[in-house]
């Protein structure tokens, strides 16, 4: 009998190739709710988005730790990632499509957009020169 | 899987990786720009045959290389576009100068997992 509830936390630090880890270990940790493979690649992708923001924005390339707690509550997954980096002066003005601070560097400023559309809920808490966390939950097999 | 680099006359063409994500796509953007900067190229074709992930890093790299061509119609071209590479670049807005050829046999995205 499945328990209805799990927990997971995973602290890395904020090296690209974290990126990669962070994603796998979010879907490896759904993977008992049995999700259709469109529902793992939409929390990857959310995932990824979050560990690359703290990555670009919230330390600007500096090496610090990135926080990640996974927790599965009957079907729905939350997924926290926190930082404690710069953050984000106007929340509301980041999480605009195609706003971005690093055209420069080809980043496309869909992060936020791309979370919102994968995941059922995105709420982002912020504090400028502490740091910033962003919530994200998911029904699995809604 | 490294992405490939290709040139047929002035067309670019790259094989992008499994999984395109941020340091896959600065590697892309790199080695592109250092490409663009000694030959010639008015179009761009991505592959995205062997790609099972890409996030909005992706994107961006599709943005870049749209600006870096002069933003000209049919300058672009996307080649076997699985369903879900579809849904992002279609929710980006990038289709809209992306010319897609969709992935010809849809069911080898079975069994991809995590």
């Amino acid at each position: 009998m499945m328990e209805n509830s799990n927990e997971m936390m995973l602290i890395f630090d904020s090296r690209a190739e974290n990126e990669g880890l962070a994603r796998i270990a979010a879907a490896a940790f759904c993977t008992h709710l049995n999700p259709t493979l469109e529902e793992v690649s939409d929390l990857k992708t959310a995932v990824s988005e979050a560990v690359t923001n703290c990555i670009i924005h919230g330390y600007q390339g500096e090496v610090c730790k990135i926080r990640m707690r996974c927790t599965r509550k009957d079907r729905t997954i939350y997924v926290d990632i926190e930082d404690d980096g710069v953050g984000i002066p106007d929340v509301e003005k980041a999480m605009e499509p195609l706003y971005t601070t690093r055209a420069d560097q080809d980043r496309s400023g869909m992060g936020f957009t791309f979370m919102e559309a994968f995941m059922d809920e995105v709420k982002v808490t912020s504090s400028v020169g502490k740091g910033t966390c962003v919530h994200m939950s998911k029904k699995i097999g809604n | 899987m490294k992405p490939v680099f290709e040139t047929t006359g002035t067309c670019l063409n790259i094989k992008l990786p499994e999984e395109l994500d941020h340091p896959a796509s600065e590697l892309i953007r790199r080695e592109s720009d250092r490409i663009m900067g000694k030959i010639y190229i008015r179009t761009i074709c991505f592959d995205f045959g062997e790609t099972v992930f890409m996030d909005s890093s992706g994107v961006g790299l599709i943005m870049g290389r749209y600006r870096a061509l002069g933003m000209r119609s049919g300058c672009m071209k996307a080649c076997h576009v699985s369903g879900y590479i579809e849904k992002l670049l279609r929710l980006s807005g990038v289709s809209r100068f992306l010319e897609l050829e969709r992935e010809t046999n849809e069911t080898c995205l079975e069994g991809r997992g995590i």
